[in-house]
């Protein structure tokens, strides 16, 4: 069953996402009803440990505890020590003496969150770590697509975009490939990462290809910076191949849905039209974040238990 | 109340035995339908809320006789109550959730929780607490079919289907066909494991 | 100077392919005489009952740190590290602080290392100004101050002229010319070997034409000079392809091969674990098995450590921001035996690598047991067992993937110029 930490969906069975996305289902209800807030977790202190900013995946994460009643404290990097070049296991450990019930780590180089649960006590939750895995975003995703066709299994999941430095693609790839979907990505040359193969999926440079017949599409933010002719010549020529609006949705299948891990750049990786309404669900994908997260929150709290109190 | 029939030939090996059987549990939901009549005259604004798993086919039985006997059509709310649960934070693995689905507002009505096994009356102050979250009802009465004592908390049950003196180690479990509790039911009291609350 | 008796062990001398049980006589300094039943009067006797008694290591790539930056090592402790690993010649590369480009840094090193070092130090000098691959440094006074060869080692030299006059010039003085082949561009931000691991870690890549593109180059380079090119720990099946090939050609190249590209493969670095960060990266299995061929073909003529200490707060960061490297002396035996036990090399061959071709690329005159040589000799258990423990270690840093794990195989005593200087159970015997 599900371990102590969830630092990647790569570390998970069938088994374990099941169990997630079955708890978030019972989470969902309690996002519904007029007192948004259970008291499991009251009492219990959850630190959002962001070394790289982002509102969304806090705000979600903050909102998941506190429907839970715990008390969730935002420890960014701008407000702490870590300017000073403090270390990020020094940081982790001044942390843990704070004896907190979970850590929400996200940062901009892959493996910190593993290196930081290593010294942990407390349970460590990958709020996304580099290009390697964003878990609560494949749950999500994942949660979202079961609402929408009612099975994964089956299923034929077309990412396209900056596979090569995208965290949300490899923990889909991971997700969807352990509950039965065939998996593709699509993107330029230069963005798809080597080896990409042996995470069990078929790569494609051809939008057309990549999305034909597919139930379900998702579009990967890309970064700016890498459209200015490092990885792809132009912003131009990125949206022309690979942007996705409704003509070249066709090539999917007739009632395929569109997905996007957001924020959005509107007319680069998804036209305007496409974004706002169906197929779109994007968001679906919001809201269920919040429920998915609960689900983490109260499954991999129950493990570190205080030495007292039993 | 009659014994279940059958009773003795139900006992096995290991001390398990049937307490009460499907026909006892009917004539029992049926007595206590009358009861809930009785006590709340007129009855139009009561509100069946089951604790899942096992409240969820007696509240439908009780449902089904009330509207048979009084032509009243009441709707029946399942809530679970894990997430309100006081040991929670003693327990290393986390039990699973269960279906939540409140179809009509609690507030102003007289709110029947129905559940299967009383015990530690544990299960009952977390489903009170849950229900206020939904919303602030007139009143709040409990129905369970079996009242097995043990009582660590001060709560009392309205609708006592059967008193069954049982020891603390035994477990006292109303079992059925499938996961959906499909009759025939019965209430079965076993020898091993942990005193449900 | 004391006589040292070494009775009963299997000699290995790669030198004169001598491999037989024998005792070792050294005697003021140099090997006395070796032979069945030597007279043990008045000597301190070494029992190597079980044990091999070889030529002792030399190692063409290693990091002293000093000067500059002795918090993470200095010539004394990495010079204890060495001996304890059976090592009784380091080169250090040229790295330091001031960077090793002028001969009074090259006397500085030599003189802490005749009063510190317990190790014979060489210097391998910078073959830029500033280690900066614009202008070349003082060849000929470096030499004379004691270089023994030239590298810009991790700061690569991309300008292929400058390259090539750096060749052209080292080629004068009959020095070798060390390089460190990645292609700084190709690296960009790598990390990692670039595949389906680096995949995995969500890492920066960085491919293996990295290295193997650079060596082709160099390769080139040396064949247009006539120049004496050594190629740095090779990585890439690419990189030994390219020198069997040049070498059947007649270029001078030479190549150094290290214990963990010998060992380990990218998937060591899944953990996320900073001491399994190097420059270059760790590779794939299929590299691994060409580096191991190549040693055994002899087209990778010298296993090199590329000892290279880092303090533990500079390893406790980021996968991205650590600097590259591991601690080499104390592990290099136990974990190249490895070769040994598969039966892909004997035990001769290996020590051939280990000291006596390493020596020869360098024209010195150790890495051989023959009679009036300097005694260098290094006694090894081959099959000792012990855990390695980079706290116990002599090093002053601790950054080894092979923390805690348990080795086989040890060297049990070293003698730098017929001097006992460690022993494995009564450590080190240098104030």
């Amino acid at each position: 069953m599900i371990g102590r930490d969830l630092l990647g969906i790569e570390d998970l069975g069938r088994d374990d996402l099941e169990r997630i996305l079955e708890t978030a289902r019972h989470m969902q209800e309690v996002g519904l009803r007029d007192v948004k807030r259970v008291p499991t977790l009251r009492g219990r202190t959850i630190i959002n440990l962001f070394f790289e900013s982002s509102t969304r995946t806090r705000t979600s994460f903050e909102i998941a505890g506190k429907r839970l009643s715990a008390d969730v404290i935002n420890f960014s990097a701008e407000s702490s020590s870590l300017s000073k070049s403090e270390s990020i296991l020094d940081t982790a450990r001044t942390l843990d003496a704070m004896a907190p019930d979970a850590v929400i780590v996200r940062h901009k180089v892959a493996g910190v969150p593993k290196r930081i649960a290593d010294v942990l006590d407390a349970p460590v939750i990958n709020a996304g770590d580099g290009a390697h895995e964003h878990p609560t975003q494949a749950l999500l995703d994942l949660f979202t697509v079961l609402q929408e066709k009612g099975r994964i299994d089956g299923l034929t999941v077309t990412i396209v975009g900056d596979i090569l430095h995208s965290r949300v693609a490899r923990s889909n790839v991971y997700g969807f490939r352990k509950l039965g979907a065939d998996v593709r990505v699509v993107g330029p040359p230069t963005l798809l990462p080597a080896g990409v193969e042996a995470l069990g999926v078929k790569a494609y440079s051809s939008l057309r290809e990549g999305i034909e017949g597919a139930d379900v599409v998702m579009a990967l933010r890309i970064q700016n910076e890498r459209l200015e002719g490092a990885y792809v010549p132009s912003v131009r020529e990125y949206s022309a191949a690979w942007g996705l609006d409704r003509a070249k949705l066709r090539f999917a299948k007739e009632d395929a849905i569109v997905m996007h891990p957001g924020p959005i750049n509107r007319g680069v990786e998804i036209s305007h039209d496409l974004a706002d309404r169906r197929p779109s669900v994007i968001l679906d994908q919001v809201r269920n974040g919040v429920a998915v997260r609960m689900a983490v929150l109260y499954l991999l709290t129950g493990r570190a238990q205080p030495a007292y109190g039993d | 109340m009659q014994p279940a029939t059958g009773e003795a030939a139900s006992a096995s090996a290991s001390g398990d035995r049937v307490v009460l059987d499907d026909a006892s549990i009917r004539r029992a939901l049926v007595r206590i339908s009358h009861e809930i009549l009785e006590r709340n005259e007129g009855a139009g604004d009561l509100y069946l809320v089951a604790i899942p798993n096992g409240g969820v086919p007696l509240a439908r039985q009780i449902a089904a006789n009330l509207r048979e006997i009084a032509g009243l059509d009441l709707p029946v709310g399942i809530l679970d109550t894990t997430l309100y649960r006081d040991d929670l934070s003693r327990r290393g693995e986390r039990p699973p959730l269960r279906h939540t689905e409140m179809p009509s507002a609690v507030d102003d009505r007289v709110v029947v929780l129905v559940d299967d096994v009383a015990s530690t009356g544990r299960t009952i102050r977390a489903a009170m607490d849950a229900l206020m979250d939904f919303g602030r009802p007139r009143a709040v009465q409990v129905v369970a079919l079996v009242d097995r004592g043990h009582r660590e908390l001060p709560i009392r049950i309205d609708y006592v289907g059967k008193n069954i003196p049982t020891a603390i180690s035994e477990r006292v479990v109303l079992r059925g066909r499938g996961a959906g509790l499909e009759p025939p039911l019965e209430v079965r009291v076993e020898a091993a494991g942990r005193a449900e609350s | 100077m004391g006589r040292i008796l070494i009775r009963g062990g299997r000699i290995l001398d790669p030198a004169a392919s001598r491999d037989e049980v024998a005792d070792v006589l050294i005697e003021d300094g140099k090997i006395a005489a070796i032979g069945a039943g030597l007279d043990a009067s008045g000597t301190t006797a070494i029992d190597a009952a079980g044990c091999w008694v070889a030529p002792g290591f030399v190692d063409l790539h290693t990091h002293l740190r000093e000067p500059g930056q002795e918090y993470k090592e200095d010539i004394a402790s990495g010079g204890r590290s060495a001996v304890a690993g059976g090592f009784t010649t380091v080169c250090c590369m040229a790295n330091t602080h001031p960077v090793n480009d002028d001969p009074a840094v090259t006397d500085y090193i030599l003189d802490r290392a005749r009063q510190d070092s317990p190790a014979r130090v060489l210097p391998i000098a910078a073959a830029t100004r500033g280690l900066e691959g614009r202008v070349m440094t003082e060849m000929s006074a470096l030499q004379k101050a004691g270089a023994v060869a030239f590298s810009d080692d991790g700061r690569t030299l991309m300008d292929g002229a400058v390259m090539r006059r750096v060749l052209e010039y080292a080629r004068m003085i009959g020095a070798p010319v060390s390089v460190h082949a990645e292609d700084r561009h190709l690296v960009g931000q790598g990390v990692v070997n670039e595949g389906a691991v680096s995949t995995r870690l969500g890492l920066p890549g960085s491919p293996a034409a990295a290295e193997t593109v650079l060596v082709a180059r160099d390769l080139l380079l040396a064949e247009l000079t006539g120049g004496h090119l050594h190629v740095a720990h090779v990585s890439t099946a690419g990189s030994v392809d390219l020198i069997r090939a040049a070498r059947e050609r007649g270029v001078h190249v030479t190549a150094e091969v290290t214990p963990h590209h010998l060992t380990l493969t990218d998937e060591a670095a899944l953990g996320y674990d900073t001491n399994t960060k190097m420059a270059p990266p760790l590779r794939s299995a299929s590299d691994v098995r060409a580096c191991r061929q190549g040693l055994v073909d002899g087209v990778l003529d010298a296993i090199a450590t590329d000892h290279a200490p880092h303090a533990p707060h500079e390893k406790d960061v980021e996968f991205t921001a650590a600097p590259p490297g591991v601690l080499g002396f104390e592990t290099a035996f136990p974990v190249v035996m490895d070769l040994v036990r598969t039966g892909e090399i004997t035990p001769l061959e290996l020590m051939r690598r280990l000291s006596t071709t390493p020596a020869r690329i360098l024209r010195l005159r150790s890495g051989t047991l023959a009679v009036g040589a300097e005694a260098d000799v290094v006694v090894l258990d081959p099959d000792r067992e012990w855990v390695y423990d980079p706290m116990k270690g002599w090093s002053k840093s601790h950054n080894s993937p092979w923390a805690g794990k348990t080795m086989r195989g040890r060297a049990v005593a070293t003698i730098v110029a017929g001097r006992l200087v460690y022993d494995a159970d009564r450590g080190m015997l240098v104030p």
